[in-house]
């Protein structure tokens, strides 16, 4: 996945990581809430904020976090908010106000345990919330699962450029546990994304000076006039599932079982894939990286008839259904999941496959 | 020759508004217009709308304006002004949207003394939705949802929203005005070119209340209307200065 020449190795948290990858994005405009286990990445926001003249505001609320996030970019500016599990339920209005209204922006969710106030463990149970709707209306977010420092700093930084390039929120679904290890990360000296020019959005709202007024809204009362919007963000949404798919295979080519896992669920599963190919269980990894446009096809391609698969996810089991539309025969589809922000281990994994494998 | 008396402000577009007749908020858009042009400033405002009647305000008005979700307005703003600092950025809201869902992002923006400006719009009533009580609606008044009138035991008290934020140390700027007759009118239009200013000069957090008459949803005819908030909502909510 990661090409970077390693110009310049931080030793950092995945929540940092993150907002390293907004500044390198040319993020300028952050608005965010105390939620455990993400302050970390709210702390470094106030301090990079400062230092590369952005705007940095600890908001009253998750609500008004992701509003002032919507007034930023209605202004033009590359703007992020950040929370955990139950602060990203606030923010779900926000986001459905957004994609109403052709808005760019990031959110981050570093999922805890729930439901409810539930605990400040590392969780994967908000896939359901990210990937399907999560707010009111037919609206769709590219959704990017890393499973790395180094990527939650790298797909952050590449949500800001898909986030301006189809005028939608887009989400980085990380955990607890990614949001808070440590690891090397490469920071290459790229700067800004290419995307990033204020000047170019021709929409924002900047006064209209040698201009028409222009308007931001997604209330359409006029007879026909919010299908035609919700056409046209079907549209879009479309081209999105074409151009913005994203996984990553681990020894699937000769594989009799695959594990289907995601962010922190998929480092545990590769290991476990490992160990499984030293007891001569030919075990490979599939792992979506965009959850939501979800590699549909991708997936169905490693399935040579007999192929078992096993869903591993911190969860109940939400990803898993996706992998049965995917694969489409139920009977071969097994699932592995820890609930209330449990992690599985790799011998859990492994003794679910040697059985499977009988 | 022809001597013009009275035109349209520039920043008012040429249409029918969507208003009841007797409607406040009319008057209080032209009111906002007659500032916007008189300061030249058109071409460097960013509203942002509410939810409540005046949601489709930018279509009448001839600039820049944003929808927010209900109630989120000042925050919305907040993100305005802090990317766009040297935009007139102002809020238009009326009592539910400031004072019910959104009355902790008025506190707060005022508290952080955010230079917006914000034109609250209070008739005492939801308008939009069938004339619902508001967290203004005086005692005793009677509306879809206080058949009997508004009952202090079950209902709570009118609240005095401008009087909250007076006391904030971020506002730096709040009056409460009326458009019942001309010579309020008049007032409420300097306090509008005073909140400007204010923000123009960036002093701070500057916000006129409007009392604003609803005669739909009160049940009666325009001038009785007008003539209600001089006998009945002046005494809840008194008007004047409250900060400066």
């Amino acid at each position: 996945m990661n090409k970077h020449k390693p110009t310049n190795r931080m030793l950092i948290t995945g929540n940092e990581a993150c907002g390293e990858g907004a500044v390198k994005a040319g993020c300028r405009f952050y608005a965010g809430y105390p939620i455990t286990p993400q302050n970390e990445l709210t702390a470094y926001m106030s301090k990079r904020m400062d230092e590369v003249g952005g705007v940095f505001i600890q908001a009253e609320s998750e609500l008004a976090a992701i509003n002032m996030v919507f007034g930023a970019s209605v202004a033009g500016a590359r703007a992020m908010t950040t929370s955990s599990s139950p602060g990203i339920s606030l923010k779900q209005e926000g986001i459905s106000y957004l994609s109403g209204c052709e808005l760019p922006a990031v959110i981050v969710n570093i999922m805890r345990g729930g439901p409810g106030l539930g605990n400040i463990a590392p969780s994967q149970s908000d896939y359901f919330q990210a990937t399907k709707g999560g707010g009111h209306g037919d609206y769709r977010i590219v959704v990017f699962a890393p499973a790395s420092c180094q990527e939650m700093m790298d797909f952050t930084s590449h949500a800001f450029d898909i986030a301006d390039r189809y005028r939608n929120p887009v989400m980085i679904l990380g955990d607890g546990m990614l949001g808070q290890m440590m690891e090397p990360i490469a920071v290459d000296g790229a700067g800004e994304t290419k995307d990033n020019a204020r000047h170019t959005k021709k929409w924002a709202l900047t006064g209209c000076k040698g201009r028409k007024p222009n308007i931001i809204r997604s209330l359409l009362l006029k007879e026909g006039e919010l299908e035609k919007l919700n056409i046209k963000l079907q549209k879009k949404f479309g081209e999105m599932k074409k151009n913005e798919v994203k996984y990553e295979t681990y020894k699937t080519e000769d594989a009799d079982v695959v594990i289907v896992a995601y962010g922190i669920s998929s480092r545990i599963s590769r290991a476990a894939a490992d160990r499984l190919r030293k007891e001569k269980i030919k075990t490979g990894l599939f792992r979506p990286i965009s959850l939501w446009p979800f590699p549909y096809r991708a997936l169905k391609s490693l399935d040579k008839g007999k192929t078992k698969f096993l869903t591993v996810e911190m969860s109940a089991g939400q990803m898993v259904e996706d992998v049965r539309l995917a694969v489409q025969d139920d009977k071969r589809i097994q699932f592995y999941g820890r609930l209330g922000g449990a992690v599985p281990t790799e011998e859990e994994i492994t003794e679910k496959i040697v059985n499977m494998a009988k | 020759m022809e001597k013009i008396v009275f035109k349209k402000p520039e920043s008012l577009r040429e249409i029918t508004t969507h208003y009841c007749a007797g409607c406040g908020h009319g008057i209080i858009h032209r009111l906002v217009c007659e500032v916007v042009d008189e300061l030249g400033v058109r071409e460097n405002v960013v509203a942002v709308a509410p939810v409540g009647c005046a949601v489709i305000a930018y279509d009448y008005w001839d600039f820049d304006v944003t929808e927010a979700a209900h109630g989120r307005t000042p925050a919305v703003a907040t993100g305005i002004k802090r990317v766009l600092p040297d935009r007139l950025v102002f809020t238009y809201q009326g009592d539910g949207d400031l004072a019910a869902i959104g009355t902790s992002e008025i506190i707060h923006a005022a508290n952080r003394g955010e230079n917006i400006s914000v034109i609250f719009v209070n008739n005492g009533v939801y308008g939009m939705t069938g004339g619902q009580m508001a967290p203004t609606t005086v005692l005793g008044q009677r509306t879809a949802t206080t058949r009997k009138g508004r009952d202090s035991g079950r209902d709570g008290f009118p609240l005095k929203i401008s009087e909250m934020i007076a006391v904030l140390e971020g506002a730096r700027y709040i009056e409460r005005t009326s458009v019942s007759s001309p010579k309020e009118i008049l007032k409420t239009k300097r306090a509008i070119k005073r909140a400007f200013e204010i923000q123009i000069h960036n002093e701070g957090f500057s916000m006129v209340e409007i009392l604003s008459m609803c005669p739909t949803y009160w049940g009666l005819a325009p001038l009785e209307a007008s003539k209600r908030i001089e006998a009945q909502m002046v005494k809840a909510y008194p008007l004047g200065i409250l900060k400066q």
